[in-house]
């Protein structure tokens, strides 16, 4: 039994044309019994930038909450939102406080800078940054998350297009793997607006 | 092992617990009370390691009432859960950790809604329609599932709590003596009968 899949969980996160996608399944369950399937793993952070967090339900809740206070106390201080950039540094920082008795989530952060720049990065359980300009996955399907995101991403996908490309990657990768699934949940950040679907997949 | 059921309704929460407090082969009670009313509209159902379960559940009702009595108002089911949680969470790094399984039930009676909450002993939340900890989950979800629906009104509650508990009877190794039936909707929490 291992920590990071005693929850289960998917999530990935891709760069579109000025804009990001990232999408999370929607199981909660105690190793092989489902408990919920409405507990998808993502959290809005500000207007244009979202946090997911796979790995250990607890320590997800107890993050996110920690991160919106840091958040309003940034939003206090500098009287202005904090960047996707600059958010993935203070969540990095959270997770290396821990270093001897870490937080068990790998968190991916998803969203646009204020030029509507895309920004995406995933991070380990003790907060080594990972920037990526394609796709970043975490989780526990992360393997065929991978494989999937390879094969169907490519450069300057549309909005619509990225909903679809990153729809097809997680769905297909929680299918094979008993710890996510029932279900998923995408947000689509563009300049203008996020854009919110739900995805019926295997209810399994 | 304990055994805590809960459902969702259309306008009320109903929980039910086992009354059997054993330890190894003995059964020392069969008229245990595996809950504690947080508020009027707030109950919560506990099960875990001895002692962790009344002093853990004891003090978050004493803090509940306490933010009643400070403030002046009634803690909603979804700000209890939070706290509970949190509290958990604290608690799952320190020295001794508790080891409390929850069902928070409760009416929100601001926007006339119930609502259920399955909390672990690591401090990990969720709302649920219907819900169950320990080894009576393994019997009674699959039962839940099929014949839930959230327009679910309190005689057809009663009869799938029902007959949940039969196929724990039937089923189940363990003698788990009565079931004790609470009800939470507007009017407050009141005890039932099946």
């Amino acid at each position: 039994m291992s920590i990071m899949s005693y929850n289960g969980g998917a999530l990935v996160a891709m760069v579109g044309k000025n804009c990001v996608a990232i999408a999370s399944d929607k199981r909660l369950g105690v190793q092989l019994m489902t408990v919920s399937t409405e507990f998808p793993k993502m959290y809005q952070a500000t207007e244009k930038s979202y946090v997911g967090f796979a790995g250990l339900a607890t320590d997800s809740q107890t993050l996110s909450e920690r991160l919106r206070f840091k958040i309003n106390m940034y939003r206090l201080r500098e009287e202005r939102e904090i960047e996707p950039k600059t958010l993935s540094n203070m969540i990095s920082s959270t997770l290396y406080e821990k270093r001897f008795g870490p937080y068990f989530v790998e968190p991916v952060v998803a969203g646009l800078n204020k030029k509507n720049e895309p920004f995406i990065c995933v991070m380990d359980v003790i907060g080594c940054l990972n920037e990526a300009d394609d796709f970043v996955v975490s989780g526990t399907s992360s393997q065929s998350l991978y494989g999937m995101c390879e094969s169907l991403w490519e450069p300057d996908l549309e909005p619509e297009d990225l909903f679809e490309t990153i729809s097809q990657a997680l769905l297909n990768s929680i299918d094979r793997d008993c710890l996510s699934g029932w279900g998923a949940l995408v947000h689509i950040i563009t300049p203008e607006r996020v854009i919110t679907r739900t995805l019926k997949g295997r209810q399994d | 092992m304990d055994c805590l059921l809960g459902i969702v309704g259309k306008d009320f929460v109903l929980t039910a617990t086992d009354t059997s407090a054993a330890r190894s082969i003995t059964v020392m009670k069969k008229t245990e009370d595996k809950s504690r009313n947080l508020n009027k509209h707030i109950i919560m159902l506990y099960a875990g390691e001895p002692g962790d379960t009344v002093h853990f559940a004891e003090y978050v009702q004493r803090n509940v009432r306490f933010y009643e009595i400070k403030n002046g108002i009634e803690l909603t089911p979804e700000a209890a859960s939070k706290f509970t949680r949190r509290e958990l969470a604290n608690s799952l790094r320190s020295r001794k950790p508790y080891s409390v399984n929850l069902l928070l039930a409760g009416y929100n009676v601001k926007t006339e809604v119930p609502q259920l909450y399955w909390i672990d002993y690591l401090g990990s939340s969720v709302e649920i329609p219907f819900g169950a900890h320990g080894y009576g989950a393994y019997y009674c979800l699959s039962i839940m599932d099929r014949y839930h629906h959230p327009e679910l009104t309190l005689d057809e509650a009663k009869v799938l709590i029902k007959k949940c508990i039969d196929e724990l009877k039937t089923r189940f190794t363990m003698n788990l003596a009565d079931f004790k039936i609470k009800v939470s909707d507007k009017d407050g929490i009141r005890e039932i009968t099946v």
